[in-house]
Protein backbone atom coordinates (compact mmCIF):
# COMPACT_ATOMS: atom_id res chain seq x y z
CA UNK A 1 0.00 0.00 0.00
CA UNK A 2 2.57 2.57 1.12
CA UNK A 3 4.71 1.61 -1.87
CA UNK A 4 1.96 2.39 -4.32
CA UNK A 5 1.26 5.65 -2.55
CA UNK A 6 4.77 7.01 -2.80
CA UNK A 7 5.15 6.08 -6.44
CA UNK A 8 1.79 7.69 -7.10
CA UNK A 9 2.83 10.93 -5.45
CA UNK A 10 6.13 10.86 -7.24
CA UNK A 11 4.60 10.61 -10.66
CA UNK A 12 1.97 13.24 -9.90
CA UNK A 13 4.54 15.77 -8.61
CA UNK A 14 6.54 15.14 -11.73
CA UNK A 15 3.54 15.68 -13.96
CA UNK A 16 1.82 18.67 -12.36
CA UNK A 17 4.55 21.21 -13.05
CA UNK A 18 4.70 20.15 -16.68
CA UNK A 19 1.37 21.83 -17.27
CA UNK A 20 2.34 24.98 -15.31
CA UNK A 21 5.77 26.55 -14.93
CA UNK A 22 8.41 24.04 -16.00
CA UNK A 23 11.71 23.54 -14.19
CA UNK A 24 11.37 25.86 -11.20
CA UNK A 25 8.09 24.48 -9.92
CA UNK A 26 9.45 20.96 -10.18
CA UNK A 27 12.44 21.68 -7.98
CA UNK A 28 10.25 23.57 -5.51
CA UNK A 29 7.94 20.60 -5.18
CA UNK A 30 10.87 18.29 -4.66
CA UNK A 31 12.49 20.43 -1.93
CA UNK A 32 9.48 21.64 0.04
CA UNK A 33 7.48 18.72 1.45
CA UNK A 34 4.16 20.60 1.54
CA UNK A 35 4.04 22.75 -1.58
CA UNK A 36 2.18 26.02 -2.10
CA UNK A 37 -1.53 26.03 -1.33
CA UNK A 38 -3.00 25.07 -4.71
CA UNK A 39 -0.56 22.21 -5.22
CA UNK A 40 -1.33 20.71 -1.80
CA UNK A 41 -5.12 20.96 -2.05
CA UNK A 42 -7.22 17.81 -2.20
CA UNK A 43 -8.20 16.93 -5.72
CA UNK A 44 -11.91 16.74 -5.08
CA UNK A 45 -13.97 16.98 -8.21
CA UNK A 46 -17.52 16.30 -9.20
CA UNK A 47 -18.39 13.54 -11.62
CA UNK A 48 -20.75 14.77 -14.32
CA UNK A 49 -24.06 12.89 -14.53
CA UNK A 50 -26.45 14.13 -17.17
CA UNK A 51 -29.67 15.75 -15.98
CA UNK A 52 -31.96 13.02 -17.31
CA UNK A 53 -30.17 10.31 -15.32
CA UNK A 54 -30.37 12.31 -12.11
CA UNK A 55 -34.17 12.54 -12.03
CA UNK A 56 -35.54 10.35 -9.21
CA UNK A 57 -37.63 7.35 -10.16
CA UNK A 58 -40.93 8.70 -8.76
CA UNK A 59 -40.58 12.00 -10.63
CA UNK A 60 -39.66 10.40 -13.95
CA UNK A 61 -42.50 7.89 -13.70
CA UNK A 62 -44.99 10.66 -12.89
CA UNK A 63 -43.66 12.68 -15.81
CA UNK A 64 -44.23 9.86 -18.31
CA UNK A 65 -47.70 9.28 -16.89
CA UNK A 66 -48.69 12.94 -17.23
CA UNK A 67 -47.40 13.11 -20.79
CA UNK A 68 -49.32 9.98 -21.70
CA UNK A 69 -52.61 11.27 -20.22
CA UNK A 70 -52.01 14.65 -21.86
CA UNK A 71 -51.57 13.11 -25.32
CA UNK A 72 -54.65 10.95 -24.75
CA UNK A 73 -56.73 13.96 -23.69
CA UNK A 74 -55.47 15.97 -26.65
CA UNK A 75 -56.30 13.30 -29.22
CA UNK A 76 -59.88 12.96 -27.92
CA UNK A 77 -60.66 16.67 -27.38
CA UNK A 78 -59.27 17.59 -30.81
CA UNK A 79 -61.61 14.99 -32.31
CA UNK A 80 -58.78 12.97 -33.83
CA UNK A 81 -60.51 9.73 -32.82
CA UNK A 82 -64.17 8.98 -32.28
CA UNK A 83 -65.22 8.90 -28.60
CA UNK A 84 -66.76 5.49 -29.23
CA UNK A 85 -63.41 4.07 -30.14
CA UNK A 86 -61.39 5.98 -27.55
CA UNK A 87 -63.13 7.55 -24.53
CA UNK A 88 -61.61 10.58 -22.83
CA UNK A 89 -59.38 10.05 -19.81
CA UNK A 90 -62.07 11.72 -17.68
CA UNK A 91 -64.77 9.25 -18.79
CA UNK A 92 -62.44 6.33 -18.22
CA UNK A 93 -61.52 7.59 -14.78
CA UNK A 94 -65.17 8.08 -13.87
CA UNK A 95 -65.91 4.53 -14.94
CA UNK A 96 -62.97 3.23 -12.95
CA UNK A 97 -64.45 4.90 -9.87
CA UNK A 98 -67.81 3.34 -10.68
CA UNK A 99 -66.35 -0.14 -11.06
CA UNK A 100 -64.27 0.34 -7.91
CA UNK A 101 -67.36 1.34 -5.93
CA UNK A 102 -69.28 -1.60 -7.32
CA UNK A 103 -66.53 -3.99 -6.27
CA UNK A 104 -66.16 -2.48 -2.82
CA UNK A 105 -69.88 -2.39 -2.13
CA UNK A 106 -70.22 -6.04 -3.15
CA UNK A 107 -72.12 -5.30 -6.32
CA UNK A 108 -72.61 -7.66 -9.25
CA UNK A 109 -68.98 -7.33 -10.37
CA UNK A 110 -67.49 -8.75 -7.19
CA UNK A 111 -68.70 -12.33 -7.74
CA UNK A 112 -67.48 -12.05 -11.34
CA UNK A 113 -64.03 -10.99 -10.16
CA UNK A 114 -64.00 -13.78 -7.58
CA UNK A 115 -64.74 -16.33 -10.28
CA UNK A 116 -61.79 -15.10 -12.32
CA UNK A 117 -59.57 -15.08 -9.23
CA UNK A 118 -60.51 -18.68 -8.53
CA UNK A 119 -59.77 -19.69 -12.11
CA UNK A 120 -56.38 -18.04 -11.90
CA UNK A 121 -55.47 -19.59 -8.54
CA UNK A 122 -56.62 -23.10 -9.46
CA UNK A 123 -55.03 -22.82 -12.88
CA UNK A 124 -51.72 -21.65 -11.44
CA UNK A 125 -51.71 -24.35 -8.74
CA UNK A 126 -52.40 -27.00 -11.34
CA UNK A 127 -49.73 -25.61 -13.66
CA UNK A 128 -47.17 -25.60 -10.83
CA UNK A 129 -47.96 -29.18 -9.84
CA UNK A 130 -47.85 -30.56 -13.37
CA UNK A 131 -45.09 -28.28 -14.62
CA UNK A 132 -42.78 -28.99 -11.69
CA UNK A 133 -43.28 -32.76 -11.89
CA UNK A 134 -42.70 -32.86 -15.64
CA UNK A 135 -39.76 -30.49 -15.24
CA UNK A 136 -38.08 -32.83 -12.74
CA UNK A 137 -38.78 -35.80 -15.01
CA UNK A 138 -37.30 -34.04 -18.03
CA UNK A 139 -34.44 -32.36 -16.20
CA UNK A 140 -33.35 -35.26 -14.03
CA UNK A 141 -33.83 -38.38 -16.12
CA UNK A 142 -32.30 -39.17 -19.48
CA UNK A 143 -35.55 -40.91 -20.38
CA UNK A 144 -37.51 -37.74 -19.76
CA UNK A 145 -35.13 -35.68 -21.82
CA UNK A 146 -35.13 -38.17 -24.67
CA UNK A 147 -38.75 -39.31 -24.71
CA UNK A 148 -40.87 -36.61 -23.05
CA UNK A 149 -39.16 -33.36 -24.00
CA UNK A 150 -39.69 -33.60 -27.78
CA UNK A 151 -43.42 -33.99 -27.27
CA UNK A 152 -43.53 -31.10 -24.84
CA UNK A 153 -41.72 -28.89 -27.34
CA UNK A 154 -44.12 -29.99 -30.07
CA UNK A 155 -47.17 -29.15 -27.96
CA UNK A 156 -45.60 -25.89 -26.80
CA UNK A 157 -45.23 -24.66 -30.37
CA UNK A 158 -48.96 -25.12 -31.00
CA UNK A 159 -51.19 -22.05 -30.55
CA UNK A 160 -52.58 -23.11 -27.19
CA UNK A 161 -55.54 -20.74 -27.32
CA UNK A 162 -56.86 -22.84 -30.18
CA UNK A 163 -57.47 -25.63 -27.68
CA UNK A 164 -60.08 -23.53 -25.85
CA UNK A 165 -63.10 -24.90 -27.78
CA UNK A 166 -61.89 -28.41 -26.98
CA UNK A 167 -61.70 -27.67 -23.28
CA UNK A 168 -65.20 -26.18 -23.42
CA UNK A 169 -66.47 -29.26 -25.21
CA UNK A 170 -64.82 -31.56 -22.68
CA UNK A 171 -65.40 -29.64 -19.46
CA UNK A 172 -68.44 -27.46 -20.17
CA UNK A 173 -69.10 -23.74 -19.76
CA UNK A 174 -68.25 -23.66 -16.07
CA UNK A 175 -65.03 -22.70 -14.33
CA UNK A 176 -63.35 -26.02 -15.19
CA UNK A 177 -62.72 -25.27 -18.86
CA UNK A 178 -61.12 -21.90 -17.94
CA UNK A 179 -58.94 -23.48 -15.27
CA UNK A 180 -57.82 -26.06 -17.79
CA UNK A 181 -56.86 -23.50 -20.43
CA UNK A 182 -55.11 -21.29 -17.87
CA UNK A 183 -53.12 -24.26 -16.55
CA UNK A 184 -52.40 -25.48 -20.07
CA UNK A 185 -50.80 -22.18 -21.04
CA UNK A 186 -48.85 -21.76 -17.77
CA UNK A 187 -47.48 -25.30 -17.53
CA UNK A 188 -44.85 -25.13 -20.26
CA UNK A 189 -42.77 -22.23 -18.95
CA UNK A 190 -42.68 -23.96 -15.56
CA UNK A 191 -41.53 -27.24 -17.13
CA UNK A 192 -38.80 -25.45 -19.04
CA UNK A 193 -37.76 -23.39 -16.01
CA UNK A 194 -37.53 -26.44 -13.76
CA UNK A 195 -35.63 -28.52 -16.32
CA UNK A 196 -33.23 -25.64 -17.01
CA UNK A 197 -32.77 -25.14 -13.27
CA UNK A 198 -31.79 -28.75 -12.77
CA UNK A 199 -29.23 -28.45 -15.54
CA UNK A 200 -27.86 -25.23 -14.05
CA UNK A 201 -25.86 -26.87 -11.25
CA UNK A 202 -22.20 -26.57 -12.19
CA UNK A 203 -19.82 -29.43 -12.77
CA UNK A 204 -17.86 -28.77 -9.58
CA UNK A 205 -20.95 -29.02 -7.42
CA UNK A 206 -21.91 -32.31 -9.06
CA UNK A 207 -18.42 -33.69 -8.56
CA UNK A 208 -18.39 -32.53 -4.95
CA UNK A 209 -21.65 -34.32 -4.24
CA UNK A 210 -20.27 -37.41 -5.91
CA UNK A 211 -17.18 -37.37 -3.70
CA UNK A 212 -19.43 -37.09 -0.66
CA UNK A 213 -21.15 -40.29 -1.75
CA UNK A 214 -24.52 -38.58 -2.15
CA UNK A 215 -27.42 -40.58 -3.57
CA UNK A 216 -29.30 -39.37 -6.63
CA UNK A 217 -32.21 -38.19 -4.49
CA UNK A 218 -29.89 -36.36 -2.10
CA UNK A 219 -28.14 -34.68 -5.01
CA UNK A 220 -31.50 -33.63 -6.44
CA UNK A 221 -32.96 -32.28 -3.22
CA UNK A 222 -29.90 -30.82 -1.53
CA UNK A 223 -28.07 -29.47 -4.54
CA UNK A 224 -29.78 -29.42 -7.94
CA UNK A 225 -33.15 -28.03 -6.86
CA UNK A 226 -31.78 -25.24 -4.65
CA UNK A 227 -29.24 -24.16 -7.27
CA UNK A 228 -31.97 -24.21 -9.92
CA UNK A 229 -34.39 -22.04 -7.94
CA UNK A 230 -33.63 -18.83 -9.89
CA UNK A 231 -34.57 -20.54 -13.18
CA UNK A 232 -37.58 -22.21 -11.60
CA UNK A 233 -38.84 -18.83 -10.43
CA UNK A 234 -38.31 -17.36 -13.88
CA UNK A 235 -40.56 -20.11 -15.20
CA UNK A 236 -43.13 -19.35 -12.47
CA UNK A 237 -43.16 -15.66 -13.40
CA UNK A 238 -43.76 -16.37 -17.07
CA UNK A 239 -46.39 -18.89 -15.99
CA UNK A 240 -48.09 -16.28 -13.77
CA UNK A 241 -48.52 -14.01 -16.77
CA UNK A 242 -49.74 -16.89 -18.94
CA UNK A 243 -52.29 -18.08 -16.40
CA UNK A 244 -54.08 -14.71 -16.50
CA UNK A 245 -54.17 -14.72 -20.27
CA UNK A 246 -55.47 -18.28 -20.25
CA UNK A 247 -58.28 -17.58 -17.79
CA UNK A 248 -59.52 -14.50 -19.68
CA UNK A 249 -59.24 -16.17 -23.07
CA UNK A 250 -61.23 -19.09 -21.67
CA UNK A 251 -63.94 -16.68 -20.55
CA UNK A 252 -64.03 -14.90 -23.90
CA UNK A 253 -64.42 -18.13 -25.79
CA UNK A 254 -66.34 -20.24 -23.32
CA UNK A 255 -68.70 -17.81 -21.63
CA UNK A 256 -69.26 -18.21 -17.91
CA UNK A 257 -69.70 -15.51 -15.28
CA UNK A 258 -66.20 -14.14 -14.82
CA UNK A 259 -64.57 -10.77 -15.44
CA UNK A 260 -63.77 -11.69 -19.03
CA UNK A 261 -67.46 -12.12 -19.68
CA UNK A 262 -68.10 -8.59 -18.31
CA UNK A 263 -65.50 -7.24 -20.74
CA UNK A 264 -67.04 -9.12 -23.62
CA UNK A 265 -70.51 -7.79 -22.84
CA UNK A 266 -69.27 -4.21 -22.37
CA UNK A 267 -67.38 -4.37 -25.65
CA UNK A 268 -70.40 -5.69 -27.53
CA UNK A 269 -72.38 -2.73 -26.18
CA UNK A 270 -69.61 -0.31 -27.28
CA UNK A 271 -69.09 0.73 -23.64
CA UNK A 272 -65.41 1.42 -24.21
CA UNK A 273 -64.79 3.25 -20.91
CA UNK A 274 -66.06 0.15 -19.10
CA UNK A 275 -63.77 -2.11 -21.13
CA UNK A 276 -60.81 0.06 -20.23
CA UNK A 277 -61.57 0.14 -16.52
CA UNK A 278 -62.25 -3.61 -16.36
CA UNK A 279 -58.94 -4.29 -18.08
CA UNK A 280 -57.24 -2.08 -15.53
CA UNK A 281 -58.70 -3.98 -12.58
CA UNK A 282 -57.81 -7.22 -14.27
CA UNK A 283 -54.22 -6.10 -14.71
CA UNK A 284 -54.13 -5.31 -10.99
CA UNK A 285 -54.99 -8.95 -10.37
CA UNK A 286 -52.18 -10.02 -12.70
CA UNK A 287 -49.78 -7.65 -11.00
CA UNK A 288 -50.73 -9.04 -7.59
CA UNK A 289 -50.01 -12.58 -8.74
CA UNK A 290 -46.67 -11.54 -10.22
CA UNK A 291 -45.76 -9.64 -7.07
CA UNK A 292 -46.64 -12.69 -4.98
CA UNK A 293 -44.23 -14.83 -7.01
CA UNK A 294 -41.49 -12.19 -6.82
CA UNK A 295 -41.92 -11.76 -3.06
CA UNK A 296 -41.73 -15.53 -2.58
CA UNK A 297 -38.60 -15.61 -4.69
CA UNK A 298 -36.95 -12.93 -2.54
CA UNK A 299 -37.68 -14.93 0.58
CA UNK A 300 -36.72 -18.35 -0.76
CA UNK A 301 -33.79 -17.43 -3.00
CA UNK A 302 -32.41 -14.93 -0.49
CA UNK A 303 -28.83 -15.36 -1.73
CA UNK A 304 -29.63 -14.24 -5.25
CA UNK A 305 -28.83 -10.61 -5.95
CA UNK A 306 -31.94 -8.81 -7.10
CA UNK A 307 -31.45 -8.09 -10.77
CA UNK A 308 -35.09 -8.13 -11.77
CA UNK A 309 -36.25 -4.66 -10.81
CA UNK A 310 -35.08 -1.56 -9.05
CA UNK A 311 -31.38 -2.21 -9.57
CA UNK A 312 -30.85 1.51 -10.20
CA UNK A 313 -32.24 2.69 -6.88
CA UNK B 1 -18.34 -50.22 -1.52
CA UNK B 2 -17.03 -52.06 1.54
CA UNK B 3 -14.75 -55.01 1.06
CA UNK B 4 -13.33 -55.83 4.48
CA UNK B 5 -12.05 -59.32 3.60
CA UNK B 6 -9.31 -58.13 1.29
CA UNK B 7 -7.66 -56.19 4.10
CA UNK B 8 -6.42 -59.38 5.75
CA UNK B 9 -3.13 -59.65 3.92
CA UNK B 10 -2.36 -55.93 4.19
CA UNK B 11 -0.66 -54.38 7.20
CA UNK B 12 -3.06 -53.33 9.91
CA UNK B 13 -4.63 -49.96 9.43
CA UNK B 14 -4.71 -47.94 12.59
CA UNK B 15 -6.03 -44.46 12.21
CA UNK B 16 -4.62 -41.44 13.99
CA UNK B 17 -1.02 -41.42 15.14
CA UNK B 18 0.23 -43.97 12.66
CA UNK B 19 3.91 -43.60 11.89
CA UNK B 20 4.73 -41.69 8.75
CA UNK B 21 6.31 -43.55 5.91
CA UNK B 22 3.99 -46.53 5.75
CA UNK B 23 2.26 -46.86 2.35
CA UNK B 24 -1.29 -45.55 2.37
CA UNK B 25 -2.28 -45.29 -1.23
CA UNK B 26 -1.11 -47.70 -3.91
CA UNK B 27 -1.75 -47.59 -7.64
CA UNK B 28 -0.60 -50.51 -9.78
CA UNK B 29 -0.51 -50.28 -13.59
CA UNK B 30 -3.55 -48.05 -13.71
CA UNK B 31 -4.79 -47.15 -17.18
CA UNK B 32 -7.84 -45.48 -18.61
CA UNK B 33 -9.15 -45.71 -22.14
CA UNK B 34 -12.31 -43.83 -22.95
CA UNK B 35 -14.49 -46.31 -24.80
CA UNK B 36 -16.34 -43.68 -26.79
CA UNK B 37 -13.41 -42.48 -28.88
CA UNK B 38 -10.72 -45.04 -27.99
CA UNK B 39 -8.55 -42.29 -26.52
CA UNK B 40 -5.92 -43.57 -24.12
CA UNK B 41 -6.06 -40.96 -21.37
CA UNK B 42 -3.79 -42.77 -18.97
CA UNK B 43 -1.32 -45.60 -19.45
CA UNK B 44 0.28 -47.84 -16.90
CA UNK B 45 0.60 -45.53 -13.91
CA UNK B 46 2.04 -47.04 -10.74
CA UNK B 47 2.71 -45.01 -7.64
CA UNK B 48 2.72 -45.31 -3.88
CA UNK B 49 1.89 -42.54 -1.44
CA UNK B 50 3.35 -42.92 2.04
CA UNK B 51 1.53 -41.71 5.11
CA UNK B 52 2.28 -38.11 5.87
CA UNK B 53 3.90 -37.42 2.52
CA UNK B 54 3.07 -34.55 0.21
CA UNK B 55 3.19 -35.37 -3.49
CA UNK B 56 2.35 -33.37 -6.57
CA UNK B 57 1.57 -34.29 -10.10
CA UNK B 58 2.50 -31.84 -12.80
CA UNK B 59 2.18 -31.89 -16.55
CA UNK B 60 0.79 -30.01 -19.50
CA UNK B 61 -2.90 -30.03 -20.36
CA UNK B 62 -4.14 -33.36 -21.59
CA UNK B 63 -1.48 -35.40 -19.81
CA UNK B 64 -4.18 -37.26 -17.89
CA UNK B 65 -3.57 -35.78 -14.46
CA UNK B 66 -7.24 -34.95 -13.95
CA UNK B 67 -8.19 -38.45 -15.07
CA UNK B 68 -5.65 -39.86 -12.62
CA UNK B 69 -7.09 -37.81 -9.76
CA UNK B 70 -10.65 -38.83 -10.62
CA UNK B 71 -9.65 -42.48 -10.61
CA UNK B 72 -7.89 -42.05 -7.27
CA UNK B 73 -10.98 -40.35 -5.84
CA UNK B 74 -13.22 -43.18 -6.99
CA UNK B 75 -15.17 -40.87 -9.27
CA UNK B 76 -14.49 -42.86 -12.43
CA UNK B 77 -13.40 -46.51 -12.77
CA UNK B 78 -10.00 -47.34 -14.28
CA UNK B 79 -9.87 -49.50 -17.40
CA UNK B 80 -6.91 -51.48 -16.09
CA UNK B 81 -4.90 -51.77 -12.91
CA UNK B 82 -5.38 -51.69 -9.17
CA UNK B 83 -6.21 -48.79 -6.84
CA UNK B 84 -5.86 -49.54 -3.12
CA UNK B 85 -6.32 -47.11 -0.25
CA UNK B 86 -5.58 -48.22 3.31
CA UNK B 87 -5.68 -51.85 2.23
CA UNK B 88 -9.09 -51.66 0.59
CA UNK B 89 -9.63 -51.35 -3.17
CA UNK B 90 -11.21 -48.08 -4.24
CA UNK B 91 -14.46 -48.85 -6.04
CA UNK B 92 -16.30 -45.60 -5.53
CA UNK B 93 -16.25 -42.36 -3.52
CA UNK B 94 -15.05 -42.96 0.02
CA UNK B 95 -15.16 -41.28 3.36
CA UNK B 96 -11.42 -41.55 3.86
CA UNK B 97 -10.79 -39.53 0.70
CA UNK B 98 -10.97 -35.76 1.02
CA UNK B 99 -11.16 -33.69 -2.10
CA UNK B 100 -10.76 -30.06 -2.99
CA UNK B 101 -11.27 -28.31 -6.31
CA UNK B 102 -10.21 -25.13 -8.02
CA UNK B 103 -13.55 -23.55 -7.12
CA UNK B 104 -14.54 -23.48 -3.45
CA UNK B 105 -18.10 -24.49 -4.42
CA UNK B 106 -19.78 -23.41 -1.21
CA UNK B 107 -23.56 -23.47 -1.48
CA UNK B 108 -25.04 -20.00 -1.05
CA UNK B 109 -28.18 -21.21 0.73
CA UNK B 110 -26.15 -22.67 3.57
CA UNK B 111 -24.07 -20.81 6.12
CA UNK B 112 -20.34 -21.44 6.21
CA UNK B 113 -20.62 -23.99 9.02
CA UNK B 114 -23.57 -25.73 7.36
CA UNK B 115 -21.43 -26.04 4.24
CA UNK B 116 -18.60 -27.52 6.26
CA UNK B 117 -20.73 -30.20 7.90
CA UNK B 118 -22.46 -31.03 4.60
CA UNK B 119 -20.39 -34.21 4.00
CA UNK B 120 -21.55 -35.47 7.40
CA UNK B 121 -25.15 -34.47 6.62
CA UNK B 122 -25.03 -36.40 3.34
CA UNK B 123 -23.54 -39.55 4.86
CA UNK B 124 -25.00 -39.68 8.37
CA UNK B 125 -27.99 -37.34 8.35
CA UNK B 126 -28.93 -34.07 10.00
CA UNK B 127 -28.50 -35.20 13.59
CA UNK B 128 -24.90 -36.25 13.00
CA UNK B 129 -24.27 -33.00 11.14
CA UNK B 130 -25.52 -31.03 14.14
CA UNK B 131 -23.13 -32.95 16.39
CA UNK B 132 -20.24 -32.26 14.01
CA UNK B 133 -20.68 -28.50 14.40
CA UNK B 134 -18.34 -28.37 17.37
CA UNK B 135 -15.62 -30.04 15.36
CA UNK B 136 -16.35 -27.68 12.46
CA UNK B 137 -15.83 -24.72 14.78
CA UNK B 138 -12.40 -26.10 15.72
CA UNK B 139 -11.51 -26.49 12.05
CA UNK B 140 -12.62 -22.92 11.36
CA UNK B 141 -10.21 -21.82 14.07
CA UNK B 142 -7.42 -23.85 12.43
CA UNK B 143 -7.82 -21.97 9.14
CA UNK B 144 -8.35 -18.61 10.82
CA UNK B 145 -12.05 -18.21 10.14
CA UNK B 146 -13.30 -17.88 13.73
CA UNK B 147 -16.47 -15.85 13.84
CA UNK B 148 -17.46 -16.66 10.26
CA UNK B 149 -19.45 -19.81 11.09
CA UNK B 150 -22.87 -18.27 10.58
CA UNK B 151 -21.96 -16.04 7.67
CA UNK B 152 -23.29 -16.89 4.22
CA UNK B 153 -20.65 -17.65 1.56
CA UNK B 154 -21.59 -14.56 -0.49
CA UNK B 155 -19.84 -12.52 2.16
CA UNK B 156 -16.58 -14.48 2.03
CA UNK B 157 -13.63 -13.53 -0.18
CA UNK B 158 -12.12 -16.06 -2.58
CA UNK B 159 -9.38 -17.01 -0.13
CA UNK B 160 -11.78 -17.28 2.78
CA UNK B 161 -14.08 -19.49 0.72
CA UNK B 162 -11.17 -21.82 -0.04
CA UNK B 163 -10.29 -21.91 3.67
CA UNK B 164 -13.86 -22.97 4.38
CA UNK B 165 -13.63 -25.64 1.71
CA UNK B 166 -10.46 -26.94 3.41
CA UNK B 167 -12.56 -27.35 6.56
CA UNK B 168 -15.24 -29.20 4.59
CA UNK B 169 -12.59 -31.53 3.21
CA UNK B 170 -11.17 -32.21 6.70
CA UNK B 171 -14.46 -32.70 8.56
CA UNK B 172 -14.66 -36.42 7.70
CA UNK B 173 -11.04 -36.90 8.82
CA UNK B 174 -9.90 -38.37 5.50
CA UNK B 175 -6.71 -40.44 5.25
CA UNK B 176 -5.69 -38.84 1.99
CA UNK B 177 -6.28 -35.36 0.58
CA UNK B 178 -6.70 -35.07 -3.19
CA UNK B 179 -6.21 -31.47 -4.27
CA UNK B 180 -7.15 -30.44 -7.78
CA UNK B 181 -5.43 -27.09 -8.33
CA UNK B 182 -7.06 -25.80 -5.17
CA UNK B 183 -5.69 -22.27 -5.15
CA UNK B 184 -5.16 -21.55 -8.83
CA UNK B 185 -8.18 -19.25 -8.96
CA UNK B 186 -6.73 -17.05 -6.21
CA UNK B 187 -4.43 -14.06 -6.64
CA UNK B 188 -0.72 -14.77 -6.18
CA UNK B 189 -0.39 -13.30 -2.67
CA UNK B 190 -3.35 -15.28 -1.32
CA UNK B 191 -2.11 -18.31 -3.15
CA UNK B 192 1.32 -18.28 -1.50
CA UNK B 193 -0.30 -17.75 1.86
CA UNK B 194 -2.78 -20.57 1.34
CA UNK B 195 0.00 -22.90 0.25
CA UNK B 196 1.90 -22.28 3.47
CA UNK B 197 -1.32 -22.74 5.41
CA UNK B 198 -1.93 -26.03 3.60
CA UNK B 199 1.55 -27.23 4.49
CA UNK B 200 0.99 -26.37 8.17
CA UNK B 201 -2.35 -28.18 8.26
CA UNK B 202 -0.90 -31.25 6.54
CA UNK B 203 2.08 -31.36 8.93
CA UNK B 204 -0.07 -30.95 12.04
CA UNK B 205 -2.41 -33.73 10.99
CA UNK B 206 0.19 -36.02 9.41
CA UNK B 207 -2.05 -35.88 6.35
CA UNK B 208 -1.17 -37.58 3.11
CA UNK B 209 -1.67 -35.11 0.30
CA UNK B 210 -1.71 -35.41 -3.46
CA UNK B 211 -1.79 -32.17 -5.41
CA UNK B 212 -2.51 -31.57 -9.07
CA UNK B 213 -1.00 -28.30 -10.22
CA UNK B 214 0.14 -26.32 -13.23
CA UNK B 215 2.70 -24.37 -11.25
CA UNK B 216 6.19 -25.84 -10.97
CA UNK B 217 7.09 -23.46 -8.14
CA UNK B 218 4.02 -24.47 -6.16
CA UNK B 219 4.81 -28.15 -6.65
CA UNK B 220 8.44 -27.71 -5.56
CA UNK B 221 7.71 -25.62 -2.49
CA UNK B 222 5.05 -28.02 -1.18
CA UNK B 223 6.09 -31.52 -2.23
CA UNK B 224 8.35 -34.33 -1.14
CA UNK B 225 7.85 -36.06 -4.48
CA UNK B 226 6.79 -34.60 -7.80
CA UNK B 227 5.31 -36.87 -10.44
CA UNK B 228 5.99 -35.43 -13.87
CA UNK B 229 3.50 -36.59 -16.47
CA UNK B 230 3.59 -36.55 -20.25
CA UNK B 231 0.69 -36.50 -22.67
CA UNK B 232 -0.52 -38.74 -25.51
CA UNK B 233 -0.89 -41.17 -23.91
CA UNK B 234 -0.88 -39.79 -20.37
CA UNK B 235 1.89 -41.49 -18.43
CA UNK B 236 4.37 -40.95 -15.63
CA UNK B 237 7.66 -39.67 -17.03
CA UNK B 238 9.72 -39.19 -13.90
CA UNK B 239 9.53 -38.82 -10.14
CA UNK B 240 11.51 -35.90 -8.78
CA UNK B 241 12.27 -35.81 -5.05
CA UNK B 242 12.62 -32.44 -3.39
CA UNK B 243 14.94 -32.52 -0.39
CA UNK B 244 14.32 -29.08 1.01
CA UNK B 245 13.85 -29.18 4.80
CA UNK B 246 10.43 -28.90 6.46
CA UNK B 247 8.67 -26.70 7.26
CA UNK B 248 9.17 -25.03 3.93
CA UNK B 249 9.08 -21.27 3.82
CA UNK B 250 8.53 -18.83 0.99
CA UNK B 251 12.14 -17.64 1.44
CA UNK B 252 13.31 -20.96 0.03
CA UNK B 253 12.17 -19.81 -3.39
CA UNK B 254 15.39 -17.83 -3.67
CA UNK B 255 17.68 -20.73 -2.73
CA UNK B 256 19.84 -22.37 -5.43
CA UNK B 257 18.38 -25.81 -4.74
CA UNK B 258 14.86 -24.52 -5.41
CA UNK B 259 16.04 -22.92 -8.63
CA UNK B 260 17.80 -26.02 -9.95
CA UNK B 261 14.81 -28.24 -9.11
CA UNK B 262 12.42 -25.91 -10.91
CA UNK B 263 14.74 -25.75 -13.93
CA UNK B 264 15.07 -29.51 -14.01
CA UNK B 265 11.30 -30.03 -14.00
CA UNK B 266 10.79 -27.36 -16.60
CA UNK B 267 13.30 -29.16 -18.80
CA UNK B 268 11.36 -32.41 -18.43
CA UNK B 269 8.09 -30.70 -19.32
CA UNK B 270 9.59 -28.99 -22.39
CA UNK B 271 10.78 -32.34 -23.65
CA UNK B 272 7.29 -33.64 -23.15
CA UNK B 273 5.91 -30.92 -25.37
CA UNK B 274 8.32 -31.77 -28.17
CA UNK B 275 7.29 -35.43 -28.26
Amino acid sequence: MSDANTTGEGSSSAKTPASGVPGIAATAAAVIPVPSSDHGADTVWVEQISFIDRVPRAVSMAFVFVVFIGLWQLSTSLGLVSPIILPTPGETFADMVFVGKNLLSGGYMLPALWITVKEVIYGFALAIAIGFSLGVLVGETVFGERAIMPYLVAIDTMPKVAFAPLFVAWLGFGIESKVALAAFIATFPIVVGTAAGLHAADENARMLFKTMGASRLQTLIKMKLPSGLPQIFTGLKIGAVGVMAGAITGEFLGGGKGFGELIRVAASQLQTPRVFSLILYLSLLGLALYALVTATQRRVVFWQKDTVMGSHD
Amino acid sequence: MSAPATAASEPTITAGEAPTGEPVYQLGNVGKTYARNEVVALEDVSLTLNRGSFSSVIGSSGCGKSTLLKIMAGLIPPSTGRVVLQGRPVTGPRRDIGMMFQQATLFPWKTTIENIVLPIEIRDGRAAAAKAREQAQELLAVVGLEGFADVYPNELSGGMAQRASICRMLITEPAVLLLDEPFSALDELSRDMMNMELQRICMERHATAFLVTHSIAEAVILSDDIYVMKPRPGRLAEIVSVDLPRPRTLDMITTPKFGTTVDYIRGLLDKGEAL
